[in-house]
C-alpha cells in the first residue's frame, strides 16, 4: 500500500524535528495536554473534529493575555503531506495572531484535511480564494534566521511547532 | 569598474563569509532540487507562467486593479522612483505614522523609500534580522536574498554590543537573535504603518505571495493598521494555482531550504484583528479590523525592458539568488563588487541596466565570464550570460576607440562600435593565433620577454604574472594535410572542427583525437575552419561572432552534408554550437549544427554504445585521476560521457567539484582580474593538491582549465582523450 498523505506528513515532520502526534476526537484533550507548556492561549477549532472546551487552554483570550502565553493552539485548514507544512487561516478569531506571537505554536488538523503534495494546496486554495477573499500562511516548521552567523530556530515566530492530527469521528 | 586593489580588499575583508555561505546555499541548492521528482517540469512550468505574465502584463495590472479595489485597497502604478516615494509618503503622512515597520524588500532598496521617509521626521526599521543589522551598520545588502552574508557572527556581535551595550555581551547566534527579536519586537508592537515587499501577485484575487523565514513581515502586517506593499510590475502573475511551482522552486534555488518557515499568501487588507498588546479585556473575536492596504507597483524602466527584446527576460527573474551562489566569482567577492546600486549577481546586469543604465552595469559586468553555471540553476532559465554579452555589447558602442589604429591591421572584427583595446585584442584572437603560429617560434620568444610583457600589461591589461599561450609552428590542420590514413569501411565519418587552441596551442590533443577516432574505425578529415566565434562574443562583439558563426556554418555544412558528425574538442566550442548558434545563427543552420555536433567524448561514448570495441583504445591499468570537467560542459550535461569512457578504459577517476576553474577564456589573462581568477582558482587547487587526489594524473577538457591548472599546480596536465591514444 502507498504512503497516505498522512503517513508523509509524519515523516516529513520527522526530518524537521517537529513533533506529531495522531489521536482521535475522544482522545483529543488527553493528546493535547502534553504539548502544552507553560501559559496556553488558543483560537477554538471552528471545523475540527475536536474541540479546546475541556482542556486547558485559554479560549479567546485578550492581547495581553496573548503576550503574556508560552504556547498558542490553532486550527489548520489544511496540511501539505510531503512539505510538512500547515495550513494556518487568517481569521477574525486572530488564528495568525496566535499561532505567531507564542513560543510554540501546536497545530490542529483534521486528518481528512492533509493534501499530498503543493499542487492540491494549491487547487485548494484557489477555489477557496476566489470563492471568498482570504489569506492563510503555509508554515513549514518554527520560525528561522541565518542572519546572525548560523542557523537559530525561533526568529521573530515560534521557536517550536507541535501538530497534531484528529482521525475522522466514528460516525 | 572595482579597480584590483579596491577587489583585493573586499575579498580580504569579506570574501571569507561570503564565500562559506554562497557555497553552503550552493550545495543545499543541489540536495534540495535533488530530492524533486520533477524539477525540469516545474521549471519549464515557471518559465511558461512568467513568460505568459509577462506578455499580457497590462491586461494583468488592469484586472489586478479591479481585484484590489473590490477587496478593499488601493493599487498605485508608480512611474519611477520619485513618484513611488512620494505616494508612500503621503499615505504615511495622512496616518501621521510615527513608524513604519519594514519586511525585506529589494525593490524598496531600489526607490530608497526608507532616506525618503526619514527626511520627512519618519522613523523607518528594518525587521528582517540580516537587514536590521545593516541598517544599524549603515551598510547596503551584499546579496539579494541573505543581505548581511558578508558578515560574520563575530563582526555582528561586536557591532550590536557596541551599538546597544547590552548588559551582558552578546556571542551567540542565539542570543543576537533573542536580543534583537525583543529590541525588534516592541518597535513592531508600537508601529504604525507595516511595509512589505510582494514576490509574487495575483490578478484574480489580489493575493501577494511573501516569503520569509523570521517572521517579521507577519508580525509587521498584523500589528498594524496600515499595510502598503511595494512590488515591481514584473511581479504580477495570473492566478493562484500558478504560485505552485514557484513556492516550490524558490527556497530550493536560492538558500537550498525545501520550502520557507513561511509562504504568507495575503489577500490584502488582511482581516487579523488590530491589535493592541496592553488591552487586557477584550477578547481577539470582539477586536476590529480596519485596515488600509496600499499596493504600489513600480515601474522605475521595467515596461521599456519589456520592449527590449534582449533585456525581457530579466523580468521572469524571480530573485532567488541561485546566479549569485552558483557563481565562481560572486563566490569569492560577493555583492558589494559585483552588483550595482541595488542588485546583485549575474542577472544584476539586467536589472540595473534596465533600472539605472549602462553606466551602473559597466561596473561589474565584466565579473561575468559567461561560464553559464547559472543558466541551469535559475528556475525560470534565464540565459543570463547572454543578457550580459548584450550589455557588454552595447556597452561596447560608448568606447571611445583612442588605440583602435594600433590593432586594425590584426582585428578584422566587424564592429561597427569601438570596444576597448582589451576586447579587441582578445575579441580578435584568432587573427593573433594565426600570426603566432606562422611565426613561431620567434613570435612566442618575443611575446616572452620582459619589455613585451610589460607592454602588453599597460597597453591590453594583459596581466605579466600568466604565461601566454604557446604557438605552434605545425597546427592541426597542416599536421591533418600530410596524413596519408585510410580507413576500410568506416564505421562512422566524421569532421574534427580545429578549434582554434587545438589548431595552433594544444595540438598534440588534436591529434591524439584524430588517432583515437580512427582507432575506433572512424574515417576523419580536419579541413581548415573559422573559431568559433567565442573569443569575440566573450568580449561582447556580438556582430563579429555572428560573422564567426556564419563562417563556421558555411565551412561545415557540406561535409555534414556529405553525412559527416563534427566533432568538437574544445568544449566552450561544443557549447557555442549548442547554445549561443541558437541566437547568432537562421533556425536551419543552427539545427544543422547542434544536432550533428558532439563533444569528442560524447562521440566516442556513443561509438562504443554502438560496436566499437574500447579494447582498442589504450587502457590506464587502474592509473589514478584527477579530473576537472569544464563548465559549459557541465551544463550541458557533457561531464558523464567522459567519465565514463575513461572508467571503461581502466581509469580510476576522482573529478572536482567546483563551479568554475577561475579562468574562463581571457578573464584570468586581465591584470583587472588577475587576483579574482586566482582565488577562484584556489579551491580547485585545494581540491587536487589533497592527499586522496595529490598523486593523481590531472586532466581536464578546456583549454581554459588546463592553462589555470598549469599556474595553480606543479604537476602536469593533459586533455583525457590523450590517454586514450
Ligand atoms: S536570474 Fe534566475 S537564478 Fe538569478 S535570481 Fe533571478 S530567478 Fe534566480
Amino acid at each position: 500500500m502507498s504512503a497516505t498523505p498522512t503517513d508523509s506528513l509524519v515523516s516529513t515532520l520527522g526530518t524537521l524535528d517537529v513533533p506529531c502526534e495522531q489521536t482521535t476526537p475522544e482522545a483529543f484533550e488527553e493528546a493535547l495536554s502534553p504539548h502544552l507548556r507553560g501559559r496556553s492561549v488558543g483560537v477554538e477549532l471552528d471545523g475540527i473534529d475536536a474541540s479546546l472546551t475541556r482542556t486547558d487552554v485559554e479560549v479567546d483570550p485578550t492581547p495581553a493575555a496573548l503576550k503574556a502565553a508560552t504556547t498558542g493552539v490553532t486550527p489548520a485548514s489544511f496540511a501539505i503531506g510531503d512539505y510538512g507544512s500547515v495550513v494556518v487561516p487568517e481569521s477574525p478569531a486572530g488564528s495568525d495572531l496566535v499561532s505567531l506571537f507564542v513560543d510554540r505554536h501546536v497545530a490542529i488538523v483534521n486528518e481528512r484535511d492533509v493534501v499530498p503534495d503543493m499542487e492540491a494546496a494549491f487547487d485548494r486554495f484557489g477555489e477557496a480564494f476566489r470563492e471568498r477573499t482570504q489569506s492563510g500562511i503555509i508554515a513549514t516548521g518554527p520560525s528561522a534566521t541565518a542572519d546572525m552567523g548560523e542557523l537559530v530556530r525561533g526568529a521573530h515566530g515560534p521557536s517550536e511547532v507541535h501538530v497534531l492530527v484528529v482521525e475522522a469521528a466514528d460516525e | 569598474m572595482s579597480s584590483p586593489s579596491e577587489l583585493r580588499d573586499v575579498m580580504a575583508t569579506e570574501g571569507a563569509a561570503v564565500s562559506e555561505n554562497t557555497k553552503g546555499f550552493n550545495r543545499g541548492r543541489y540536495d534540495s532540487v535533488g530530492r524533486l521528482s520533477d524539477y525540469d517540469a516545474l521549471k519549464d512550468e515557471a518559465r511558461s507562467i512568467k513568460e505568459d505574465a509577462i506578455e499580457r502584463l497590462p491586461e494583468l495590472i488592469d484586472r489586478l486593479r479591479d481585484t484590489v479595489e473590490a477587496n478593499g485597497g488601493t493599487l498605485y502604478i508608480a512611474e519611477d522612483a520619485t513618484d513611488a516615494n512620494d505616494y508612500v509618503r503621503s499615505v504615511v503622512a495622512d496616518q501621521n505614522a510615527e513608524r513604519v515597520v519594514k519586511s525585506k524588500s529589494m525593490t524598496s532598496e531600489e526607490i530608497e523609500v526608507n532616506e525618503a521617509l526619514a527626511k520627512d521626521g519618519v522613523d523607518v526599521v528594518e525587521t528582517d534580522l540580516g537587514e536590521w543589522v545593516l541598517q544599524v551598520a549603515d551598510e547596503t545588502p551584499s546579496h539579494i536574498v541573505a543581505p548581511a552574508i558578508h558578515k560574520s557572527r563575530d563582526s555582528i556581535a561586536e557591532l550590536i554590543n557596541e551599538r546597544f551595550d547590552p548588559e551582558e555581551p552578546l556571542a551567540t547566534a542565539s542570543e543576537l537573535t533573542a536580543f534583537a527579536r525583543d529590541h525588534l519586537g516592541e518597535l513592531i508592537e508600537d508601529a504604525d504603518v507595516g511595509m512589505t515587499g510582494a514576490n509574487f501577485i495575483t490578478a484574480d484575487t489580489g493575493t501577494m505571495a511573501l516569503v520569509t523565514s523570521e517572521g517579521n513581515a507577519r508580525k509587521s502586517v498584523a500589528a498594524t493598521d496600515t499595510h502598503i506593499a511595494v512590488a515591481g510590475v514584473e511581479k504580477v502573475i495570473p492566478s493562484v494555482e500558478d504560485l505552485q511551482p514557484f513556492v516550490e522552486l524558490i527556497g530550493r534555488s536560492g538558500t537550498g531550504q525545501d520550502i520557507t518557515s513561511y509562504i504568507s499568501l495575503l489577500t490584502p487588507p488582511v482581516g487579523t484583528p488590530s491589535i493592541d498588546f496592553d488591552d487586557d479585556e477584550t477578547p481577539l473575536s470582539e477586536l476590529d479590523s480596519d485596515r488600509d492596504f496600499h499596493l504600489v507597483l513600480i515601474d522605475n524602466g521595467r515596461m521599456a525592458m519589456r520592449d527590449d527584446d534582449e533585456l525581457r527576460e530579466t523580468l521572469y527573474c524571480i530573485r532567488c539568488s541561485a546566479c549569485s551562489n552558483s557563481c565562481a566569482n560572486f563566490q569569492q567577492v560577493g555583492g558589494h563588487a559585483f552588483g550595482g546600486e541595488t542588485y546583485s549577481g549575474g542577472i544584476a546586469t539586467g536589472w540595473e541596466a534596465g533600472i539605472e543604465g549602462l553606466d551602473t552595469a559597466s561596473e561589474f559586468n565584466d565579473l561575468c565570464t559567461g561560464c553559464s553555471r547559472c543558466v541551469d540553476a535559475c528556475p525560470v532559465g534565464i540565459d543570463i550570460p547572454w543578457i550580459n554579452t548584450v550589455v557588454r555589447d552595447r556597452l561596447n558602442g560608448e568606447n571611445e576607440g583612442q588605440f583602435d589604429f594600433l590593432v586594425d591591421g590584426l582585428t578584422p572584427d566587424e564592429e561597427e562600435t569601438s570596444p576597448s583595446l582589451q576586447k579587441r585584442f582578445f575579441g580578435n584572437f584568432e587573427a593573433i593565433a594565426s600570426v603566432g603560429s606562422a611565426l613561431a617560434p620567434l613570435s612566442n620568444w618575443a611575446s616572452d620577454t620582459t619589455p613585451a610583457r610589460m607592454a602588453m600589461q599597460r597597453v591590453l591589461g594583459i596581466d605579466s604574472r600568466r604565461e601566454l599561450p604557446q604557438f605552434r609552428r605545425e597546427t592541426l590542420v597542416d599536421w591533418a594535410r600530410k596524413r596519408d590514413t585510410a580507413i576500410e569501411n568506416p564505421r562512422r565519418r566524421a569532421v574534427l572542427y580545429p578549434d582554434l587552441y587545438t589548431n595552433h596551442v594544444h595540438v598534440e590533443r588534436g591529434k591524439a583525437a584524430v588517432r583515437v577516432l580512427e582507432s575506433l574505425g572512424v574515417d576523419v578529415v580536419v579541413p581548415p575552419a573559422p573559431s568559433s566565434g567565442r573569443a569575440p562574443l566573450s568580449q561582447g562583439m556580438i556582430a563579429t561572432a555572428r560573422d564567426h558563426a556564419e563562417r563556421v556554418a558555411e565551412t561545415l555544412e557540406p561535409h555534414i552534408e556529405d553525412g559527416r558528425d563534427v566533432v568538437v574538442v574544445e568544449p566552450s566550442d561544443i557549447a557555442m554550437f549548442d547554445r549561443e548558434y541558437e541566437r547568432l545563427l537562421d533556425a536551419e543552420d543552427y539545427d544543422e549544427l547542434a544536432s550533428n555536433g558532439y563533444e569528442v567524448f560524447e562521440y566516442v561514448y556513443g561509438l562504443l554504445e554502438n560496436g566499437a570495441a574500447a579494447d582498442d583504445l589504450r587502457h590506464g591499468d587502474g592509473e589514478q585521476l584527477a579530473y576537472h570537467s569544464h563548465c559549459q560542459q557541465r551544463t550541458l550535461d557533457l561531464e558523464p560521457y567522459t567519465l565514463d569512457v575513461l572508467e571503461r578504459c581502466d581509469f580510476d577517476v576522482t573529478t572536482s567539484d567546483v563551479e568554475c576553474c577561475g579562468m574562463a577564456g581571457s578573464f584570468g589573462y586581465k591584470s583587472d582580474y588577475y587576483e579574482v581568477s586566482m582565488a577562484v582558482g584556489s579551491d580547485l587547487r585545494a581540491q587536487f593538491t589533497e592527499a586522496e587526489t595529490r598523486d593523481r594524473t590531472v586532466v581536464a577538457s578546456g583549454t581554459s582549465c588546463l592553462e589555470q591548472l598549469d599556474d595553480l599546480l606543479e604537476r602536469p596536465t593533459r586533455h583525457p582523450i590523450q590517454l586514450l591514444d
